[in-house]
């Protein structure tokens, strides 16, 4: 919608004019007609665009996906359906979900298109995304790995996929006299304390997946060991999934474990950084669906049915994008560039075969049990897992039995996670976490659970650390 | 207030009580209503319910029992607190050196103290990440040539660090108008009686000041308190804010306690405020003259001078350091761990100017009209307030000052729940479709800041201004129009300038508000680049762009003040001749 040029000046009227107009004219009184006017000139402006209603033959489309992205597609897509005009409305998931919510019927969005998974289930659950199983393109294989492209309910089509994995930024590994990182083992390594950065789960769909993916290949307890000796060469936890790969990009931070087409785009787009696929990976479908009570059904799943095509798939390739395609590489025309990563493969040599179900059922245990342990404990651990390191080279240098001793309790207390495997499997603890938290009696007992743990990770944290304290004093 | 000065404010008051006043209170009372406490109300329902609908406390008492929150309220406060003394620490000096010394670049001071609050503060926070994070330039060169770093960015300094530096203009602004109308006669008294140098300073002519002061400092520490943007930037989650956001904002959990710590939010940031103005209560701060008569600007001894411009220049740079920041990331091709970027290209103002220069006319367009109804509304409450006997009037301004504490997330949901399904009389177009809510959502969420500048500007004239004006014949809205307005005209306009620049960065409530990229305003263009690794550089030049246009803005608006000023000079001086 153009604002009119009329109205532009008078916004800029309004703002540079006051106090002069008012001292000379005394125009302002406080009270009814400069208000009155206020909203006359609001109205005014207003009515200019009242005109303009939806144009038949928009598509609506609400993505969190970057500029670069849809606007390659919205350029494509009105090139090969000219009449059919793309509104790109970006917003990040949660927001984007709020939104669809939020708005009565035939007012809707028509596409909604993001990569978390659960943002889908979350709006198919409340009823908003129509079927569109039709709409699927029948070249693409039906699983990655052992995980559906498609939503076996027809509810969400995948449209690229992605796998999760190491970026780091070369310079700064240099500068540090780092060796670059292949698997998630690696980052527990002392050299990398202070280099390392990653998102939440309940921040961000992608490293929910990414920490869903290293307990199902690990298992629950060594798991979140790992996770959390990784946390404790941490940085800084970031509020954004995009905060780690451009923290890195910029070399604020080392290593970041990120989605692949972050890295990916930030090598080709010429930033000093590299990425790397660790074995335990997963490969999982970025998706597209369409919502119900939109505007432009119809025109809404063509432009579906065409990001799913060979061509609208060919366009992933572009470096600024450099995500992977649902299609096999042979089935894309043979436009793949050399050296693309082939996500089929990567999924079949992944040791991890995801359990979405799994997942789904104590999706919100992971996100809380992550966020109480170590996004609000970060600085104790932190701390925990420096002064194990220094008591750790002390050892490596005069073994000391004791010290020895010690040093593993320290590690015992500092990695061991607040809640067991038995208890994670106990389908009456997950349903405390299932059920809805307005419920004040079930907030309750959720906030008692949370705080508890947060007590007791701080507490493990602070006695992991006077532990190691100890030993590192014997080994001196 | 003196016996007398009391006596004469209820005589105006009394007579203040018109049929106008009560349709002003009523137009003022229901804005807010429809726009501030019903859709805020609408969410925090949320906080006070049950699953069924039926009332309960137990949120709250969830809340109390988590030593995590009680952790975050108390860093909250340390931050707030901190980071508004270090904000004073910056501004009281060039407030006092810019109206109170002769010399060159006190309009410099002016805009350039400005430019902190038109970068979003996101943005302003990876600028700053860029020069003192702990890869970014200036750690790069300390750590090259001596083998130190500095942890300026780590852990709760660095939100006070950048806190500080984002909202000391709020403090430098009312001050500085505060300053100008201070009576001259008071200093020259003072000094007749041998009062000189610092003690004249601390003694007379900053109490005298306080209101500006006071109003500047609340907000700092109001908005530290409330402010989301820089503790998540800066990773730092263990505040009060980041924690409702975090609970509010989780994938498909609709979690109260985010509401409750919303409320408790917004009952905190009242009792702040409340306690300002207690601070302020039972002490006159009303001289009778204006303007011409302010005090005198001296010259600085050689010494005294090189102290100055020593400080200024610090404080300069330290300040302009985001913006030099974002100005490179704008310029640069690719920039990883150095300290200056790779290459330079002028392709992402290229980008920008393509694609997005509908986004400044928005800007422009929404944030004028945002700002214009604000200060009528500040105007407006703040007469109310200070020279009627309007039952309740104190509500006014107390219902208006919280929505500082209302994140700008939980105000664009309340809009779309209350306003879900109304269409703009007459069409079949949704009102939440058009960027009127965005607008309204603006002037709502920057009332405060205007109030508080207007208020403190009436508290500055006199109440026997208005008497002799009405003595003479004048009625009281002619008294208004004539006399209290013009001299309220450089807190009206700190107020404009304010709600405007600080309406320009809004970003949590335009995400949820924008409906089309057509209709979108500068500040989510940025954020919106800001999403990719290839969008970083137009991202930045559109921030750079947002800088100027309102910083040309800010200078014109600073350009008719001291218009205003001049007028008034000639005859104030014929008067004292």
């Amino acid at each position: 919608m153009p604002v009119p040029a009329a109205t532009g000046s008078r916004g800029l009227a309004a703002f540079v004019q006051p106090a002069g107009h008012r001292r000379t004219a005394g125009r302002v009184p406080p009270c009814t007609r400069a208000l009155a006017r206020r909203a006359l000139v609001a109205m005014a402006a207003v009515s200019a665009l009242w005109a303009q209603p939806a144009a038949a033959g928009t598509v609506t489309v609400v993505t969190s996906f970057p500029k670069e992205l849809t606007q390659a597609y919205k350029t494509a897509f009105e090139k090969a359906h000219p009449g059919i005009k793309l509104e790109i409305l970006n917003k990040n998931t949660v927001q984007g979900i709020a939104y669809v919510r939020e708005l009565p019927v035939g007012q809707r969005p028509d596409v909604f298109w993001a990569s978390a998974p659960d943002a889908f289930e979350v709006l198919a659950g409340a009823k908003l995304l129509d079927n569109i199983a039709g709409l699927a393109n029948k070249a693409a294989p039906a699983k990655v790995g052992n995980y559906p492209i498609n939503n076996p309910d027809g509810l969400y089509l995948g449209q690229a996929l992605a796998g999760y994995g190491l970026m780091w930024n070369t310079r700064y590994l240099a500068a540090n006299k780092l060796p670059a990182p292949r698997q998630w083992a690696d980052l527990v390594k002392p050299v990398y304390f202070g280099h390392v950065a990653t998102s939440s789960p309940s921040r961000s769909g992608t490293t929910h997946l990414t920490v869903e993916t290293l307990l199902q290949g690990e298992g629950w307890a060594k798991g979140w060991t790992q996770l959390l000796q990784i946390a404790g060469n941490c940085a800084a936890v970031t509020e954004r999934s995009f905060g780690v790969p451009d923290g890195v990009n910029n070399g604020q931070f080392g290593i970041g474990l990120v989605i692949d087409f972050f890295g990916l785009a930030g090598k080709f787009s010429g930033f000093p950084v590299d990425f790397a696929y660790p074995d335990v990976t997963a490969v999982v479908p970025a998706n597209i669906g369409l919502v119900s009570g939109g505007k432009n059904a119809d025109e809404a799943r063509k432009f579906i049915s065409y990001t799913v095509s060979q061509e609208g798939q060919q366009l992933l390739y572009d470096p600024k994008i450099s995500r992977l395609p649902i299609l096999p590489p042979e089935a894309m025309g043979g436009k793949a560039p050399q050296g693309y990563p082939n996500p089929f493969e990567i999924a079949k040599r992944a040791k991890v075969q995801f359990d979405s179900d799994l997942s789904e059922s104590r999706y919100n245990v992971v996100s809380a049990l992550f966020d109480q342990t170590i996004t609000f404990r970060l600085k104790e651990l932190q701390a925990a897992t420096k002064a194990i390191h220094a008591a750790d080279a002390a050892l490596a240098k005069k073994p000391n039995p004791k010290a020895a001793a010690l040093l593993k309790d320290a590690r015992d207390a500092a990695y061991t996670p607040v809640v067991d495997a038995t208890k994670v499997a106990d389908k009456d603890f997950l349903g405390v976490f299932a059920a809805s938290k307005k419920d004040a009696a079930v907030n309750k007992r959720v906030t008692a659970l949370e705080d508890h743990w947060n007590t007791s990770a701080r507490q493990n944290y602070e006695r992991a650390r006077a532990l190691a304290e100890q030993a590192l004093a014997l080994a001196k | 207030m003196t016996a007398a000065t009391a006596g004469a404010a209820h005589a105006v008051r009394r007579a203040g009580l018109r049929p106008g006043v009560w349709l002003a209170g009523a137009l003022v009372l229901a804005f807010l209503l429809l726009f501030l406490v019903l859709p805020v109300g609408r969410v925090f329902h949320s906080a006070f319910v049950e699953a069924d609908g039926s009332p309960t406390l137990g949120h709250f008492g969830a809340f109390f029992s988590q030593g995590l929150m009680r952790e975050a309220f108390a860093n909250s406060l340390y931050v707030a607190v901190m980071s508004a003394l270090l904000a004073a620490v910056i501004a009281v000096p060039l407030a006092y050196f810019t109206v109170r010394f002769d010399f060159r670049g006190a309009l410099l001071i002016q805009t350039l103290g400005v430019l902190p609050l038109i970068m979003p503060p996101f943005v302003g926070a990876v600028a700053l990440q860029l020069i003192f994070g702990r890869s970014g330039s200036v750690n790069l060169l300390l750590g090259d040539a001596f083998g130190i770093t500095l942890p300026l960015m780590e852990g709760l300094n660095g939100i006070i660090f950048v806190e500080a530096i984002h909202y000391f203009p709020f403090i430098l602004m009312n001050l500085t108008v505060a300053l100008r109308n201070i009576d001259g006669a008071m200093e020259e008294a003072a000094m007749n009686l041998g009062c000189r140098g610092w003690r004249l300073f601390w003694r007379v002519i900053f109490p005298l000041a306080l209101p500006g002061f006071v109003a500047g400092a609340s907000l700092v520490f109001v908005k530290v308190f409330d402010d989301l943007g820089t503790p998540l930037v800066l990773g730092q989650t263990n505040l009060l804010a980041p924690q409702a956001y975090l609970r509010i904002t989780q994938v498909g959990l609709e979690d109260p306690m985010g509401y409750v710590i919303s409320v408790i939010m917004i009952v905190f940031s009242i009792m702040a405020m409340a306690l300002s103005a207690q601070v302020l209560r039972g002490k006159d701060y009303a001289t009778t003259q204006k303007g011409g008569a302010s005090i005198q600007r001296r010259r600085l001894t050689p010494a005294g001078s090189f102290m100055a411009y020593a400080w200024i220049v610090v404080v300069l740079l330290v300040v302009l350091s985001p913006h030099l920041g974002v100005l490179l990331l704008s310029l640069a091709q690719v920039w990883s761990f150095s300290p200056l970027p790779d290459a330079y290209t002028l392709a992402h103002y290229a980008t920008v100017f393509q694609d997005s220069s509908g986004m400044i006319r928005n800007t422009l367009l929404y944030c004028g009209l945002a700002a214009g109804l604000d200060v009528v509304l500040g105007v407006t409450i703040a007469y109310l307030m200070l020279r009627t006997t309007l039952p309740a009037r104190q509500w006014l301004d107390w219902v208006a000052t919280a929505s500082l504490a209302v994140p700008g997330i939980v105000l664009a949901i309340g809009y779309l729940r209350l306003y879900k399904g109304v269409t703009v009389p007459g069409t079949e177009v949704l009102l939440t479709g058009t960027w009127v809510m965005i607008m309204l959502a603006y002037a709502v969420r920057r009332l405060p800041y205007a109030l508080r500048s207007c208020v403190a500007a009436l508290q500055q004239v006199h109440v026997s201004l208005e008497e002799a004006a009405q003595s003479v014949g004048a009625t009281q809205l002619r008294s208004i129009r004539r006399v209290v307005v013009p001299l309220m005209a450089g807190g009206i306009l700190a107020g404009f300038v304010t709600s405007f620049i600080t309406a320009a960065v809004e970003l949590s409530a335009t995400i949820l508000l924008t409906s089309a990229e057509s209709q979108a305003p500068m500040s989510y263009g940025i954020y919106l680049y800001m999403q990719s690794v290839a969008g970083r550089g137009p991202g930045a030049a559109l921030g750079v762009l947002a800088i100027a246009v309102v910083a040309v803005g800010t200078y014109l608006s600073h350009v008719v003040v001291e218009r205003t000023q001049s007028r008034f000079q000639p005859a104030a001086r014929e008067n004292n001749a």
